[in-house]
């Protein structure tokens, strides 16, 4: 053992620089990984039609940008979709914050008969999957007359028990001092919760926020079933009913979705920080 | 999840320490007013739904025409072979991607946590496909399954093997295996459907990066000074990797294992969009893509079959319920947290 021990150290360096080259050779394939699709689908977005269907090179022999201009006119309304999509997102965030933000102060911080039971119902909540609601939850929005309204797409979805649950976990840690100093200062409590318990919480809210915005910037299933005019319909269901458009023109349907991912990835490299934190985040807490 | 468990007894006694200084306040009867617009939309869309969807899975028929059937639509799903189907592919599906989704967000995780050069640019790289939507890389990945234009049988074609029908190919892996090669197989060694295998992997691909930021944010939550420790006493690489991380890790890879499995029994849109952009039916060539959920969609959505989509809803959520708990009652314990 001891020998061993005292061998080890030379051992470890010397496997150390070709350790990290094979290390940083594993990590590169996993990149490459990750991202070759969209390389790919970017090359072949500028490809002439039979270059893009036959597939025998990687580069284009023509570099056609007027593909880009030809699919977004096909698609016809990027503008809209985008602006539909961006527009139920930001509600349906808007709504998630305002209502778990409330809904988990009570709970973190107020006596009430109940509260645990209601508590425990909403943790139940969680566990329901999605499919189980959606023939009621459509038959609910037909007879409200929401179909084809952003309504549908936007208030069944403005509430989160997860998010409920995630901001309480925050707010639980807030020091009871600073709310019976406040208080003291003549602070009420949604004073209190605007100004000392949201800007400490601030990574919470964001990481709720930001995975509202995801749910509801890439939820297909639902829109389709709540929308039959276009002009309302959220980008995703947009791209959907392009693949049928489309046809064989493959270079065209990839120039579409490459239009359609280019600010979500804009997005994301921006706040890219906030998205992995966040997600880091909710393995932790979660 | 598994991290609250871990941590509920600070947690419950924060609770009480709090409960006893409310208490000796008074009920904040305002309270109900704060929980009211979450309660009102989740009582709304998500609690009484579910009872609805009860009621609705005992009738049949038209919405506002229902004729109430009891427990036929259950009878009709588990006496039918389409159910059954739906019920192996969806099982196929999830021990085809978590497995391996999980070791290779292990795996990167591990490297990344090695303290390497560009960390931060791996990271955002290996997230990336989890930020895109579903629908652009369905399609994006269903050209690249393309038989005839895609990368692919590109690959495969430039290594030497034959080219694979993907996504419009119902046969086992094997079975095609065997069949190019002109052996006899029987039909228990057919493997999955080539065009389950192909889905797969663009779930592996798409889910991948989750998992390595929760495995590295896992990681980085171990204490520098268990490896010293570990170290000075003359453990390799590989004993810490078996002693110190992977019993430390076990609260994360329980989350991640429990999130993964419930994620991957009710995919969708993965599904749904490939076979879309392959010109397949909804449930893929002879159904061999047919997930409970693509299933239950397609009942819903072209059968318009409330009452037996409904009944299949009810069915994979208890499926669900039941593999959950079975992993919070087993693995649970057996990570020790």
């Amino acid at each position: 053992m001891a020998v061993a021990s005292r061998r080890l150290p030379t051992a470890d360096r010397a496997r150390f620089g070709l350790g990290r080259l094979v290390l940083h050779l594993m990590l590169v394939a996993g990149a490459l990984w990750a991202v070759f699709p969209f390389v790919w689908m970017v090359l072949t977005s500028l490809k002439g039609y039979a270059e893009a269907s036959a597939a025998e090179t990687f580069f284009p022999s023509r570099w056609l940008f007027s593909n880009y201009v030809t699919a977004w006119n096909q698609v016809g309304t990027f503008p809209r979709y985008f602006g539909n999509t961006l527009f139920i997102a930001l509600a349906t965030v808007l709504g998630v914050l305002v209502t778990s933000t409330l809904a988990a102060y009570a709970f973190a911080r107020m006596e009430f008969p109940g509260r645990d039971t209601l508590f425990l119902i909403l943790l139940a909540t969680m566990m329901v999957p999605f499919e189980v609601t959606l023939v009621p939850n459509f038959i609910m929005i037909r007879n409200l007359q929401w179909v084809d309204h952003y309504q549908a797409m936007i208030i069944p979805w403005a509430a989160s028990a997860f998010s409920i649950f995630l901001l309480r976990q925050f707010f639980m840690a807030i020091p009871q001092e600073l709310y019976d100093a406040a208080v003291i200062d003549g602070c009420g409590p949604l004073r209190f919760l605007a100004t000392i318990v949201l800007p400490l919480s601030r990574p919470a809210l964001v990481t709720s926020g930001l995975l509202t915005f995801l749910g509801s910037w890439n939820s297909l299933m639902w829109p389709i079933l709540v929308t039959n005019r276009p002009e309302i319909r959220p980008i995703q269901v947009a791209m959907y009913s392009f693949i049928g458009d489309a046809g064989t023109q493959i270079q065209l349907l990839l120039a579409a979705v490459t239009i359609s991912v280019i600010p979500v990835i804009v997005v994301y490299l921006v706040l890219q920080r906030w998205f992995i934190e966040g997600i880091a985040t909710v393995g932790i807490r979660g | 999840m598994a991290q609250t468990i871990s941590t509920a007894e600070p947690v419950r006694s924060q609770v009480t320490a709090r409960t006893r200084a409310t208490f000796r306040r008074r009920i904040q009867w305002v309270a109900y007013l704060y929980i009211l617009p979450a309660f009102a939309i989740i009582g709304a869309f998500h609690i009484l739904p579910v009872f609805y969807a009860i009621y609705i899975s005992m009738n049949k028929g038209a919405i506002n025409k229902f004729v109430f059937v009891g427990l036929d639509n259950y009878i009709r799903a588990l006496s039918g072979g389409e159910f059954w189907n739906a019920l192996v592919v969806t099982f196929s599906y999830a021990l085809m991607t978590t497995p391996f989704t999980i070791a290779l967000g292990l795996f990167f995780a591990y490297l990344l946590y090695q303290g390497v050069r560009g960390r931060g640019v791996y990271r955002v790289i290996f997230f990336l496909p989890y930020v895109i939507s579903t629908v652009g890389s369905a399609i994006v990945w269903a050209w690249v399954f393309d038989p005839q234009s895609g990368l692919a049988n590109f690959i495969l074609k430039r290594i030497g093997l034959e080219p694979l029908r993907w996504l419009i190919e119902p046969s086992g892996i094997f079975e095609v295996i065997a069949d190019g090669r002109h052996w006899t197989i029987p039909t228990w060694a057919y493997g999955p459907s080539v065009a389950l295998i192909a889905v797969s992997i663009f779930s592996i691909w798409q889910s991948m990066g989750f998992d390595v930021i929760i495995f590295l944010a896992g990681l980085t939550n171990i204490p520098g000074e268990l490896y010293e420790a570990a170290r000075m006493d003359g453990a390799n690489p590989l004993q810490l990797f078996r002693h110190v991380t992977i019993p430390l890790l076990a609260p994360t890879t329980f989350f991640v294992v429990v999130i993964s499995v419930i994620g991957s029994l009710q995919s969708f849109n993965q599904i749904f969009t490939m076979n879309q952009a392959a010109e397949q039916s909804l449930g893929g060539p002879l159904g061999s893509t047919s997930t409970l959920t693509v299933y239950m969609f397609d009942q819903l959505y072209t059968f318009s079959n409330y009452g037996y989509a409904s009944a299949i809803a009810l069915l994979l959520s208890l499926i669900i319920l039941a593999l959950t708990l079975f992993q919070f009652k087993f693995l649970a314990r057996r990570t020790q947290i």
